[in-house]
């Protein structure tokens, strides 16, 4: 077990560094650079610039330097912990990113959590009454969950929650907590906002989770230590959660490497829509106006999160499911 | 006539006969009809791609054209019962605006002054019929007057219009997205599963990576870093490539898998036994008996392309006005005010619901149907 540990550390060195060359790239894709913008923008207003602060930047920033040089620029800066300046802000990256990224692996797990909630009962009721009523609701109700676009059912659901509940919706706070201290307070009133981006991000993950955990159960059912088990008199829930729900169950871990991604990007999307402050909005918006130290180390962050989270689902994978580890 | 009698057999014996010397393709196509939502779900497809296909023709209304009086104007119900009574041909109310008091907020209502019967080949505005003759007869319509089943948008748009235009650039991206897709997938997962070794590995290990990046922050900086001045053609080209530039792992990853699978096959070795040539095993014997399952996962994989599509455009990183997709006109109902006072700014997203169910479905269906082992 533990060789595996280190065997997977050790590969995750390489697509660590493939990943951070890839963010670096695409935020160098667009042609010109934030200043070139920034000069075009204040041109277009009618302001005047200064050619010579500009250049100080530009300077200061090795923006004219090429590609390979300011990647290493950068890379040493991140290692030390300075993911550079967002020219937007005027402010360091560091101070705009943290919080923002811990809003969104906030709710990402609060998803994860509500995704399993969900997706467990009615993944084995679908399994042990195929083709009842119940089986055939579920089966449709999650196939809509995987048709409907993310960002159309946080809409939906905004207006139902808005106009039905009165839930104030939007945001991730109200506007008294907002930059109010961490208290018990403030965390009820998360969990009250956090609730639709929840069933929102987590809808089409909860139904193809629901899909894999009925298929494979109904295999394992069909297996012949089922009828075994049956014939030797044990009681049907016994022989139902002792065995097949359990190798069932491996697909619930195996997916956390694959549902966080998907969460991840989801989350980005809807957080648009719904005005949370999470990675979202701010990624996209740097991404517009070329601020390129930001939207590199949002990148950046986004994909190592995701590394963790399938590294984890990997040493669970291992730790549940013996084959694995020995192959 | 008694000569031949004994030549007949029974209906039930002919079919039999005929299942066991029916083509692989026969027998998925039995199989893929008893699954009834699959089939209904075909024939809905069919209908989605033909109305992208005949847009001009079906559209009641020029999709560009703006109308200033009556912006954000409630759908016009199409009704057979007005104050006259039943009336075989239907009819909508015109329009008739009203201020209200209060919020001095302008609003449209039906006034059944203003009756408009709908007719079937009416004339409109002149388009070319599949690029190929000039005509204006649309397939209904009314004659004078407005048309607008589905409201109209913030210029006072024809939503309906929009929608049915819309279709065309949604449904095909996908199919070019999903085609360039299986390009690089069967070239890559081919080669991934031809060679083995240090090729594979680096395949299986560049897929495993592009899997790990979240796949909207990346299609985002993708398409933030497509020129702003990119005419509307190239931009859809662009959206496409971004997109088939995920897409492509997981069809390569099914094409691999099932190379390694089959290379180990009773008939792969005999038809090696027998002389025959690498190239002639892989393209006689082993595509055609992978073929099913890749058509079965492109069908699947469709549906995340037209996805990717609505949520980059309605992101506004997409295809962008002039252009019309149903990303495009989900961009209009962004916020929740905009649901509250106009839902029906919403129907483009009912499109993509029943499109992308659709294909769900009958990749359900074929992935079945492929499958030998399903009885």
């Amino acid at each position: 077990m533990l060789n595996y540990i280190v065997k997977r550390t050790l590969l995750m060195i390489p697509t660590l560094i493939f990943i951070s060359i890839l963010s670096f790239f695409l935020i160098q894709l667009p042609p010109g650079d934030y200043l070139t913008n920034y000069i075009a923008n204040k041109e277009a207003s009618g302001g005047s610039v200064n050619l010579a602060e500009v250049e100080a930047l530009r300077q200061r920033y090795g923006l004219d330097r090429p590609f390979h040089t300011q990647y290493v620029r950068w890379i040493t800066g991140v290692l030390k912990g300075d993911f550079g300046y967002s020219f937007e802000w005027n402010r360091p990256v560091n101070e705009l990113i943290w919080e923002r990224l811990g809003l969104t692996v906030s709710v990402s797990t609060l998803t994860l959590l509500f995704t399993w909630i969900v997706a467990f009962p009615i993944g084995v009721y679908s399994a042990t009454h195929q083709y009842s009523i119940g089986d055939y609701v579920f089966t449709t109700v999650g196939f809509m969950g995987l048709a409907i676009p993310n960002f159309m059912l946080a809409l939906i659901l905004m207006w139902l929650g808005h106009r039905y509940f009165g839930l104030s919706v939007g945001g991730l706070f109200s506007p008294e907590y907002a930059e109010a201290p961490w208290s018990l307070a403030k965390l009820l009133d998360l969990a009250k906002h956090a609730l639709i981006p929840m069933i929102v991000i987590g809808t089409s993950g909860t139904a193809s989770l629901i899909r894999t955990l009925r298929a494979n159960l109904l295999d394992e059912i069909q297996k012949p230590y089922v009828t075994t088990a049956k014939s030797k008199g044990l009681k049907d829930t016994w022989i139902l959660f002792k065995y097949p729900v359990r190798v069932a169950l491996i697909p619930f871990i195996s997916t956390v490497g694959w549902t966080l991604p998907q969460l991840i990007s989801g989350e980005t999307i809807v957080a648009v829509v719904l005005n949370l402050p999470t990675t979202g909005p701010l990624l996209l918006r740097s991404l517009q106006s070329q601020d390129m130290y930001l939207a590199g180390s949002f990148i950046l962050m986004l994909s190592v999160l995701t590394l963790v989270g399938t590294f984890i689902s990997d040493i669970l994978l291992a730790w549940v499911d013996p084959r694995i580890r020995y192959s | 006539m008694s000569a031949e009698t004994p030549l007949r057999t029974s209906t039930a014996e002919i079919q039999a006969d005929n299942l066991d010397v029916a083509s692989q393709w026969r027998l998925m196509w039995l199989k893929f009809k008893r699954h009834r939502l699959a089939v209904i779900s075909a024939v809905v497809l069919v209908i989605v791609y033909s109305v992208g296909l005949f847009a001009e023709f079906l559209a009641p209304n020029d999709p560009h054209e703006n109308n200033r009086r009556v912006v954000h104007a409630p759908p016009q119900r199409i009704r057979f019962i007005g104050e006259d009574g039943f009336s075989l041909r239907p009819f909508v109310y015109g329009y008739k605006s009203e201020v209200d008091p209060y919020t001095l907020r302008r609003s449209y209502v039906p006034d059944p002054d203003q009756v408009n019967y709908l007719k079937f080949f009416v004339k409109g505005h002149p388009y070319k019929f599949l690029g190929l003759w000039e005509t204006d007869i649309h397939l209904f319509g009314v004659e004078d007057g407005t048309f607008f089943p589905l409201g109209t948008d913030r210029l006072g748009r024809c939503v309906f219009s929009r929608i049915v235009y819309g279709t065309r650039v949604s449904t095909s991206i996908g199919l070019i997205g999903v085609f360039l897709s299986l390009l690089l997938g069967i070239i890559i997962g081919g080669f991934s599963g031809y060679y083995g070794g240090i090729v594979d590995t680096l395949v299986q290990r560049l897929i495993e990576f592009l899997r790990s990046v979240p796949t909207i922050p990346l299609w985002m900086a993708l398409s933030a870093a497509l020129p702003r001045n990119w005419t509307p053609i190239q931009v859809y080209m662009g959206i496409t490539v971004i997109l088939s530039f995920i897409g492509w792992t997981g069809l390569a990853r099914v094409v691999r898998s099932k190379f390694l699978a089959l290379r180990e096959e009773d008939f792969v070795m005999a038809a090696n036994l027998l002389g025959a040539s690498r190239l002639r095993i892989i393209f006689r014997h082993m595509v055609p008996s992978f073929m099913s399952h890749i058509i079965a996962s492109v069908t699947l994989s469709i549906p995340s392309m037209i996805l990717g599509e609505t949520s980059l455009s309605f992101l506004g990183l997409g295809l962008r006005a002039p252009v019309i997709s149903w990303g495009v006109l989900l961009q209009e109902a962004q916020n929740v005010r905009t649901i509250a006072l106009t839902p029906w700014l919403l129907a483009p997203g009912f499109m993509v619901i029943i499109t992308i169910l659709a294909f769900n479905f009958v990749g359900d269906g074929l992935r079945d149907a492929a499958d030998p082992y399903v009885r």
